[in-house]
């Protein structure tokens, strides 16, 4: 095989459509007789249903049906969830409330009516009476035995505990010669893709076909949960996932919504369309993050980690959706980061709170394991007045020691992390920056250089570790005229999988990209799939995809040997032909031999007609990304303004398709883990309403608030699958939120600071600069 | 209330509540799906269209305000076939990635282009405040509006929605 398209910055294959604004997303879905549905939401974080009159809505001229809990729990199951860890109270919901209500936003009624305008104000003509509740919204105190309790049926709000200790760490602290302690909080995020989720069903009688539109990451999973939830069989289910405006987890789950349009359509026998607000968005949409982490950290002197302790409580919120407890048991898996940490000692607990689920958002538990490794570290060199490259150049695993086994009992693939540090140190002239440090300190300015050096967890995963499978499906069709098609289970939302498949097939075919159509988002197209999350596209996505194209290769080696009377062991692709090896003169032309499949007169024995494969690809771990990023940060001091000046990012995700998309990729992480860190915070208050409830509170970054971002990159080639690809999807968000905060304490450190709870606004440095002043 | 809005050339007139939002008279009654909706605060900008030449957050406008108004849409931004500078631009330097801010953006910054036709890259981040993405974290974006200043300053004027 030439490589003549992999490895190519070659534009996307997708985007005439959508620069053009032709592309199809579900709210651009128009169905004859299409009703609108809304949403009756609660105003109570938590409150018992006294009463739901929707007498005057259902009055309204336009309007088909109003239903509340009691007759969709009828018909229909519960919101489900594919995660579970032993002794875990399982805190299931209606698809509307059924009796109780346990956090702001929850749907209590649907209405469906003519047109949008009246399906709202129908909604807003239900009445509801509320016997309200006691609130508990701190995990902390939720944990209490005597605080409010989410279910009559739980003793208390703890959900789970997930708890492991590798090595001992009692000895392993007994032998420190430092223990560093921190508390660190990972504030709740509101995942906030562009587009809010959105959902159309119809459903065809007689013969109970449900066919729905959802703006999903997992159209095959929500077709089967989808057809479980409302009692369809699943071969007359079909979901399409059109366009998909961003989904950075959050779209993975299924949510009431998208069961009550399918309801709703099977209860009217009229096609029904829902399209989430913003405000619905942020109060009733996944959160991410949330946890509260307890670190300790024992070193020697030198600065060699001898063991660590994390006690987390992860705030759940009031029920569990689809991988609700298991996110933050990721925390865990990665606590070690990229270094060696022989003892580890891991205890956590999940709690139920009256506030919207937590669940996958981008990074999705292994940026809090970041996050705590790469702040503690930090803390560690602090304190032991060590270089914060050196410390954690100190604690690497070499790269000979790969396969790595950590303590967090995971199995790194590959790595080189020391050679990912120095490029990072090199291209951001670390030493420079540390003598400007100096010079601007004596000057009374506050300048921070942060570091981050990480590992994270991608290509998810092997099927031990994910709920529901973790294979991906890829056919790869030649039809007649050599045009090539391809079919993948793994749904792209803005990856670019188009693009990024045409190249990996149009490199072993010999063929042009431009001759390839990959396919996607639709269970009657596509045979079997998961959906694109866990930096699991490509590398998951993709290698079924290649594999695909491996079994049609050998096929037509068979058909061509047989043409050019040799065998297929001496049969190679070249670029629009098949040759015999070492010979030149004997060759036959892709095409004809194309046609020679389908026309089938001439086919080797044993060969079937056709030029049709599907391979199901199993990965034997997950791979581990990593790198290194270096922010640096400098202080307004009338303001407290965190200014980020320079910001560099090594990272390595292995062996590249396309580097447009990679670097595209690793920008958009950089802007929401940088968020992360200085802007953005889901806020609710102690009676649990929602505080950060629109574009307008909740802080969103904008273009202005970054600098040019600085990227390079290492390859280290991953072992797990054949392309050597290790994913990249999440590694821009998991580096850079603890880099943008060391640089803040490094910038802060002269004032006794060793750390600032995110998100680090400017209020919170203006304080501590007035506090200095003041003494 | 009667209502007529032209809308990348075409005329388009209808009995409409006079709370119907611009946005939706463009999607729903001209049925161009390409201006989209993403905050319904003017936070966004994913609604962004040209209105007289001006962009405007078009969920937050109503169609009766737009009475009489010459609207340009990303569906305006083609002609003959051939993409316009910023489309090119956006699709030259991966300025987009799951491009449902992508229509607003791009009518953005034909007003910043308009208005200012070689802007720095802190004059472009300062113009795209008002539209949010969460994919491609702007770099791209900000190149996408480069690549498009430096071939309209070069070639001759290109008009919109004539």
């Amino acid at each position: 095989m030439t490589q003549r398209y992999v490895g190519q910055a070659m534009k996307r294959k997708e985007d005439p459509r959508l620069v053009s604004g032709t592309s199809t997303y579900v709210d651009d879905v128009v169905l004859p007789g299409m009703l609108h549905m809304a949403i009756a939401r609660s105003i109570h974080a938590h409150a018992r249903l006294k009463s739901i009159d929707t007498s005057k809505a259902k009055k309204l001229p336009g309007v088909v049906a109003v239903v509340t809990g009691e007759e969709v729990a009828a018909h229909c199951g519960p919101i489900p969830c594919a995660a579970s860890i032993p002794d875990m109270k399982n805190a299931q919901r209606q698809l509307l409330a059924v009796g109780k209500v346990r956090f702001v936003g929850e749907p209590i009624a649907a209405v469906v009516a003519e047109d949008k305008y009246i399906a709202r104000d129908a909604a807003d003509l239900i009445e509801i009476d509320y016997d309200t509740l006691p609130v508990v919204v701190n995990p902390e105190k939720a944990m209490d035995p005597a605080s409010p309790r989410l279910y009559d049926e739980f003793s208390d709000n703890i959900a789970y505990r997930f708890a492991f200790e590798s090595g001992n760490t009692e000895e392993a602290f007994k032998n420190a010669d430092v223990i560093v302690k921190e508390r660190f909080i990972n504030q709740r995020l509101a995942p906030v893709p562009m587009e809010p989720r959105g959902a159309v069903a119809t459903y065809q009688m007689p013969d109970n076909e449900l066919v729905v539109w959802n703006s999903t990451q997992q159209p095959h999973g929500l077709r089967t949960l989808l057809a479980n939830l409302l009692r369809v069989p699943e071969n007359r289910t079909r979901v399409i996932a059109p366009e998909v405006g961003g989904g950075f987890g959050c779209k993975i789950d299924l949510y009431a919504e998208d069961g009550l349009v399918g309801y709703l359509a099977k209860k009217t026998g009229r096609p029904v369309k829902w399209i989430e607000g913003r405000r619905e968005n942020i109060a009733a949409t996944i959160h991410g993050r949330d946890q509260i982490q307890d670190v300790e950290l024992g070193l020697k002197k030198d600065g060699t980690i001898l063991g660590m302790s994390v006690r987390s409580i992860a705030d759940l919120g009031a029920f569990h959706s689809l991988f609700t407890p298991m996110i933050p048991t990721l925390t865990g898996l990665l606590a070690p980061g990229c270094y060696k940490v022989p003892a580890l000692k891991f205890d956590q607990v999940g709690v139920l709170t009256n506030k919207m689920a937590t669940d996958a958002y981008r990074g999705a538990g292994r940026p809090e394991a970041t996050y705590l490794i790469e702040r503690i570290v930090d803390v560690a060199a602090q304190k032991l007045k060590m270089d914060p490259a050196e410390i954690r150049r100190k604690n690497f695993p070499q790269p000979d020691e790969f396969p790595f086994k950590t303590s967090g009992g995971v199995i790194y693939d590959s790595a080189n992390y020391e050679v990912a540090l120095d490029r990072a140190l090199e291209l951001s002239d670390y030493k420079g920056l540390r003598q400007k440090q100096a010079q601007l300190r004596q000057q009374g300015k506050y300048m921070g250089i942060g570091l981050s050096s990480y590992v994270e967890i991608c290509a998810m995963g092997p099927s031990t570790a994910l709920p529901g499978g973790g294979w991906e499906a890829g056919s790869v069709r030649i039809e007649r005229t050599g045009k090539v098609t391809v079919l993948t289970g793994a749904s792209p939302h803005g990856q670019g999988q188009e693009t990024t498949f045409a190249q990996i097939v149009a490199d072993e075919l010999g063929i042009e990209p431009d001759d390839v159509v990959t396919m996607h988002g639709d269970t009657a197209r596509v045979a079997a799939g998961i959906g694109t999350f866990g930096s699991r596209g490509t590398a998951v996505g993709g290698t079924a995809v290649y594999l695909a194209v491996q079994d049609l290769k050998e096929k037509m080696k068979k058909i061509a040997a047989h043409l050019l009377e040799s065998t297929s062991d001496k049969i190679e692709l070249g670029i629009g032909k098949l040759m015999v090896k070492g010979d030149s003169g004997r060759s036959i032309n892709f095409a004809d031999v194309v046609t020679a499949a389908y026309n089938a007169v001439n086919l080797p024995p044993g060969v079937e007609p056709g030029l049709d494969a599907t391979r199901f690809f199993e990965p034997s771990n997950f791979t581990f990304p990593f790198g290194t990023h270096v922010c640096v940060v400098e202080i307004d001091e009338e303001t407290g303004e965190p200014r980020i000046t320079k910001y560099v990012a090594i990272d390595d995700c292995g062996n590249v398709i396309n580097p447009l998309l990679v670097e595209g990729q690793v920008h958009g992480g950089l802007v929401q883990g940088i968020a992360q860190a200085l802007h953005e915070e889901v806020v609710y208050d102690e009676n649990g309403q929602l505080l950060t409830g629109s574009l307008m509170d909740y802080a969103v970054p904008r273009a202005h608030d970054f600098p040019e971002f600085e990227l390079d990159r290492t390859v280290t080639p991953s072992p797990v699958n054949p392309l050597g690809i290790k994913g990249v999807g999440e590694a821009g968000t998991i580096g850079s939120t603890p880099a943008v905060v060391n640089a803040i304490v490094d910038a802060l450190s002269p004032f006794g600071i060793t750390h600032i709870d995110m998100p680090v606004r400017s209020e919170k440095v203006w304080k501590i600069l007035k506090g200095r002043k003041a003494s | 209330m009667q209502v007529k809005i032209t809308i990348n050339g075409k005329l388009y007139e209808k009995d409409v509540e006079p709370r119907l939002l611009l946005t939706h008279f463009i999607r729903d009654v001209a049925g161009l799906t390409g201006t989209h909706i993403g905050c319904e605060t003017s936070i966004c900008g994913a609604c962004t269209v040209l209105a007289n030449g001006l962009a405007v957050k078009s969920c937050t406008m109503f169609a009766v305000q737009a009475d009489g108004s010459d609207v340009v849409t990303i569906e305006g931004m083609a002609k003959d076939g051939r993409l316009h500078p910023l489309q090119e631009g956006f699709w030259e330097e991966h300025g987009l990635q799951c491009g449902y801010c992508t229509p607003g953006m791009i009518m953005c910054s034909h007003q910043l282009l308009a208005r200012n036709p070689s802007p720095t890259q802190e004059e472009i981040r300062s113009a795209l405040d008002g539209n949010l993405c969460r994919c491609t974290g702007y770099q791209n974006i900000v190149k996408a509006v480069q690549s498009a200043s430096r071939k309209m300053t070069k070639a001759p004027k290109v008009a919109v929605g004539d």
